[in-house]
């Protein structure tokens, strides 16, 4: 087990640490109050960093944590002292990209908030037991909206070519069955 | 009723006041709408609100009692009516967070197995990875069929899904998911870069424990037909485990895979040359020549713009400078512009990488630049600062004015307590190390005390101020900062106090008087104990009591290390009881448990591996021992239990009969206790004995055997062979052994033996009794002070050829081996690449004499390992004998 990358969790916070949606993969934190420990710590220890384009990165207790900040939102994959840092960058930036095509840009905790049902299928599909499920953006976001409520409108959003992609997909599995 | 989702915006809101969707939230409330789930006309819009509101509270740390959750998960049940695509998911969703209780998941099986074989892929793909979570392993056989069809499932989502699960029940049910291994083996050729990552990892887990089958797939797949990044990373990881565990077995030649691992610092994807780079660093034994390469790619990341790989890069090279500092100094260039780096965990690896790879001449210089450095950083960091600097000091003793200032300066400054201990840890080092240090450093304790707020480190500083101080050329001064403890501060301090004066007052004659008066003062003390160590400490001193008649015992009561494990201590205690005899402390065993060890590293935060799960605490035999030999008449006159090894095996695994042995070592005897097993379920022995041939140890003569009278099936039983030897003699030997015994046929269905035995016999591996089990492994808690309180005269010093030697770590295991003494202060690890080493070893030889051995090994010609070897112990005849044990070792 231990050579498998794997992310211990992904939290969501606002700007004042509290959460919008969190998700917890292995059991390093058992109780409630153990995860809100760890989220305070990792949030004041973010704190100071100024945010910016790039993903941030610190380590403590154990733990490497890579973060970003979108407007009052704050991002973090966790992970194990020995993983691959990259790694859980990569995961960082698959979920605040899908995040940033589920909310069409309005990246900020109103929104997030409002439609969480997306962001915590958005979770579900990055990771999955801590392992890595999913890491671009663009294909989370479309797994979580193309069945989801919004699945209408992105119809309509669909250029001509994926359009044309989807009728013929839909074509020849109705030919296949 | 329901607070909608969507909030209208509301200008006149201050934007400071906006208030959220979930305002005023209240689970009851919600629990209530969770009706809604019953209706006839389900409205998919309304349901997904009420289960976003359910999964909100859930995600704010609310919990269901086990009443609601029931309710919940029975009502969410009905959501698999109705067609709405985004409702399904949130079902979903809804059902892994509430993780139903077994006879709930039956409920809902059906619907996911159908959804499992629904067209639309989302919903097949979600669907396994739900049922999955839930299902136990009876369940599991029955969608077997389906999970193997997904696995090779053309839609790359099913594909993964159906892995990820695998890996997942792989935990619970390994017999089941091993059986799935041709369709993973498909799954790894699979053109979606995902897939062939997980498939990669399920198929590495199925087959971990198959070395073998572990190198061959890393031997087809390093042709290359790996083409995602994280399949790719996992790839590596494999690579070097497979390399480690070859290296073990085959020496010298080139290191099989080196080239692909050097072919994937070239990849495209930087967490792939990250990996590669890491991989080869950590490689056991690796030369500069392989370390270059990878060295060039991280210096590239350490100028990068992304504050990860900068991060990644000079956390990897602030381990490669530990072991090969050399390597690194290309890269000091680099280093020295991120101490200035906004991240300050990366500005902190930097500083410690240019600590340990600078040279004399850039301490000064670098030290500089720290004092800025420190008062910004978080204490963890400024642990890890202190220890660079420790170990910068002792490697440039000449330095040790500027790093001491340096120490004494943050000392000064705020901080916690870690990192106030790791700064007065790091200073009492120093002052240990380079005699030149030793004033100025005991004087910046000193000031620390004046105004320290931790009792415990004001403690450990009067104790070592107790031992060092009255060496000093002038040992008065300190005994202000000392007495002002003895004023200000509370009882533990105090009575630590008195006892630092004492120790003054015994070594340092001239101050003796005043300390008497200072001594005095303190029986007026508040409380019991520093009124009794001053009592004890005048009496003493005075010479007027019957603990110290000489001026030596004295010297032996204040300053002799208290050797007796505190753990052994105290289990003998609770065990005493009240009685004419007094406590007899010679009596406590001093054997240390590995126990305590143990335990500390499985709280430690690394991952536990299955590995570590094995080793759990040892089993505390000592105590046992002792009672079921003296319950033995035939032993009984053998006098104290010396030492008792840990069983040996004579018999490979899985024999018919299993049997090892326990070595008991006596003065005059030592006894065999054979442990036997029987494993055939339709045999009974009986009369079974141990037939010792004791030709090749001629110094030993048996004296009784105890036989067993009867083994049945499976319930072990002992045989015990006692032998006499002569006292004081260091007797060492073979012995062969031969099981002999009855048999008698066992009838399975009735349990009844038959009447008539046969006898037979059964040939055991040889038993050697060797000089190391007359040595009882004893730790000391500072092997220095050990060192220097032992006799110089019993002192002995040679040195020895080892000849040639696989390595140095090997040639250190062995002498510990020869010795059976315990390593102290860590010193038995040989970090890689080292060209010398220096193991220090403490143990107790029989007749409870105790000894210390310093080795030192070095590299002489290629492979050659010389060793000096330096022994005290209470007793010189003993010293010269370990040189004897060695020397035929």
């Amino acid at each position: 087990m231990e050579s498998c990358p794997s992310v211990k969790n992904i939290l969501l916070l606002d700007s004042e640490g509290k959460r919008v949606a969190v998700k917890y993969y292995t059991d390093d934190w058992p109780t409630l109050s153990a995860k809100l420990a760890f989220e305070k710590s990792v949030f004041v220890k973010t704190q100071k960093a100024t945010a910016g384009a790039e993903a941030e990165i610190v380590m403590f207790d154990g733990h490497i944590v890579v973060y970003k900040f979108i407007q009052d939102l704050h991002f973090f994959v966790t992970g194990g002292e020995e993983e691959n840092e990259l790694i859980l960058a990569s995961v960082l930036q698959g979920f605040t990209d899908a995040v940033d095509i589920i909310l069409r840009n309005n990246v900020d905790k109103r929104t997030a908030l409002e439609n969480l049902d997306l962001i915590l299928l958005c979770l579900d599909e990055i990771v999955d037991g801590g392992i890595v499920l999913e890491t671009e953006g663009s294909v989370i976001a479309e797994k979580v909206s193309a069945h989801g409520i919004e699945g209408a409108t992105s119809l309509a959003e669909q250029t001509i070519v994926q359009a044309l992609t989807t009728a013929r997909e839909h074509l020849t599995k109705s030919l296949l069955m | 009723m329901a607070q909608p989702l969507v909030v209208k915006k509301d200008d006149d809101l201050d934007e400071e006041e906006y208030y959220s969707p979930f305002l005023g939230i209240e689970k009851g409330a919600v629990l209530q709408e969770a009706r809604v789930f019953h209706d006839p006309q389900l409205d998919a819009r309304r349901c997904c609100q009420v289960i976003t509101k359910l999964l909100y509270l859930l995600n704010q740390g609310d919990t269901f009692t086990k009443v609601e959750a029931t309710e919940v998960f029975f009502a969410t049940t009905k959501l698999f009516q109705s067609k709405d695509a985004g409702l399904r998911r949130m079902v979903y969703l809804m059902i892994k967070e509430l993780s139903p209780s077994a006879d709930e998941v039956i409920i809902v099986t059906s619907s996911l197995m159908k959804d499992m074989n629904s067209k639309t892929d989302m919903y097949r793909a979600n669907a396994i990875r739900v049922l999955c979570r839930i299902i136990d392993s009876t369940l599991l056989t029955q969608i077997e069929r389906y999970l193997k069809q997904a696995i090779v499932d053309k839609n790359p989502v099913v594909a993964s899904a159906a892995l990820v699960s695998g890996i997942y029940l792989l935990q619970t049910s390994p017999e089941v998911v091993k059986r799935w291994s041709n369709e993973v083996q498909e799954a790894v050729q699979s053109r979606a870069a995902l897939v062939q990552f997980h498939a990669l990892a399920l198929l590495h887990q199925i087959r971990q424990n198959d070395r073998l089958a572990v190198s061959k797939l890393v031997t087809s797949l390093t042709r290359g037909s790996v083409r995602s990044p994280l399949a790719q990373c996992l790839l590596i990881r494999y690579t070097s485990q497979v390399i480690r565990e070859s290296s073990m077995n085959s020496q010298g030649g080139d290191r099989p895979f080196f080239d692909f691992l050097e072919s994937c610092l070239r990849n495209k994807a930087e967490m792939v040359i990250l990996e590669a780079a890491r991989a080869i660093t950590e490689l056991n034994g690796v030369t500069s020549r392989e370390l270059t390469p990878a060295i060039t790619v991280l210096q590239l990341f350490l100028s990068s713009s992304k504050p990860v790989l900068r991060f990644a890069a000079v956390r990897t090279l602030n381990k490669v400078a530990s072991t090969h500092p050399l390597a690194v100094t290309n890269c000091n260039i680099d280093m020295e512009s991120l101490i200035s780096d906004q991240n300050r965990s990366i500005a902190t690896l930097a500083i410690t990488t240019l600590l340990k790879t600078g040279n004399e001449s850039s301490v000064d210089r670098l030290m500089k630049q720290m004092t800025n450095f420190m008062s910004d950083i978080a204490d963890e960091f400024k642990i890890v600062v202190v220890e660079a600097i420790r170990s910068l000091c002792l490697k440039f003793p000449l330095k040790y004015r500027s790093l001491m200032n340096f120490l004494s300066n943050i000392l000064r400054e705020e901080g916690g307590f870690e990192y106030k201990k790791a700064i007065v840890d790091s200073i009492i080092i120093l002052i240990r190390d380079i005699p030149d240090a030793k004033e100025s450093g005991l004087f910046h304790l000193c000031e620390f005390i004046e105004d320290c707020e931790f009792t415990y480190m004001s403690t450990q500083i009067l104790h070592f101020l107790g031992n060092e101080g009255p060496k000093t050329s002038d040992p008065s001064k300190y005994i202000r900062y000392i007495y002002n403890r003895v004023i200000l501060e509370n009882a533990t301090v105090r009575a630590s106090a008195v006892s630092t004066l004492a120790k003054f007052g015994a070594l340092v004659d001239s101050l003796k008087p005043r300390i008497f008066v200072l001594l005095r003062r303190c029986l007026f003390d508040g409380d019991d104990e520093v009124r009794d160590r001053a009592t004890l400490y005048l009496k003493l001193l005075g010479g007027e009591a019957t603990v110290g008649e000489t001026e030596k015992d004295v010297n032996e009561f204040l300053f002799g290390s208290f050797d007796i494990p505190l753990v052994n201590l105290e289990t003998s205690l609770q065990n005493y009881e009240p009685s004419e005899a007094p406590f007899d402390i010679s009596s406590v065993s001093l054997e240390t448990k590995s126990q305590p060890l143990a335990e500390k590293k499985t709280t430690g935060k690394k991952p536990t591996g299955p590995a570590s799960a094995l080793s759990g605490p040892v089993p505390t035999v000592d105590a046992s021992y002792e009672k079921l030999l003296s319950s033995i008449p035939e032993f009984a006159g053998f006098g104290k239990l010396f030492k008792s090894s840990a069983p040996v095996e004579l018999t490979e695994a899985e024999t018919e009969y299993s049997v090892n042995v326990v070595k008991h070592i006596y003065d005059g005897h030592v006894v065999l206790q054979y442990n036997c097993t029987n494993t055939i379920p339709e045999q009974l022995l009986e009369e079974v004995v141990v037939f010792v041939d004791a030709s090749e140890a001629d110094e030993f003569s048996e004296v009784a055997t105890k036989s067993l009278r009867s083994l049945p099936y499976d319930s072990p039983g002992q045989t015990f062979v006692a032998f006499e030897k002569l006292e004081g003699v260091l007797a060492t030997g073979k012995f062969s052994n031969i099981l002999k015994f009855i048999v008698k046929e066992v009838d399975p269905s009735t349990g009844e033996a038959d009447d008539d035995g046969v006898e037979d016999e059964y040939q055991l591996e040889d038993l050697e009794i060797t000089s190391a089990d007359y040595m009882l492994k004893v730790g000391v808690s500072n092997f220095r002070n050990a060192w220097e309180s032992m006799d110089p005269e019993s002192e002995r010093v040679d040195e020895y050829g080892l000849g040639a030697r696989e390595s140095l770590a090997e040639a250190v295991s062995a002498v510990i081996g020869i010795l059976g003494m315990q390593p102290c202060e860590g010193t038995d690890v040989v970090p890689s690449n080292s060209r010398s080493h220096t193991c220090l070893l403490s143990g107790v030889f029989i007749g409870n004499v105790k000894v210390l051995v310093r080795l030192s090994f070095g590299l002489s010609g290629p492979k050659e390992v010389a060793m000096k070897l330096a022994v005290r112990s209470d007793d010189p005849e003993i010293s010269d004998k370990i040189h004897e044990i060695v020397a035929n070792g």
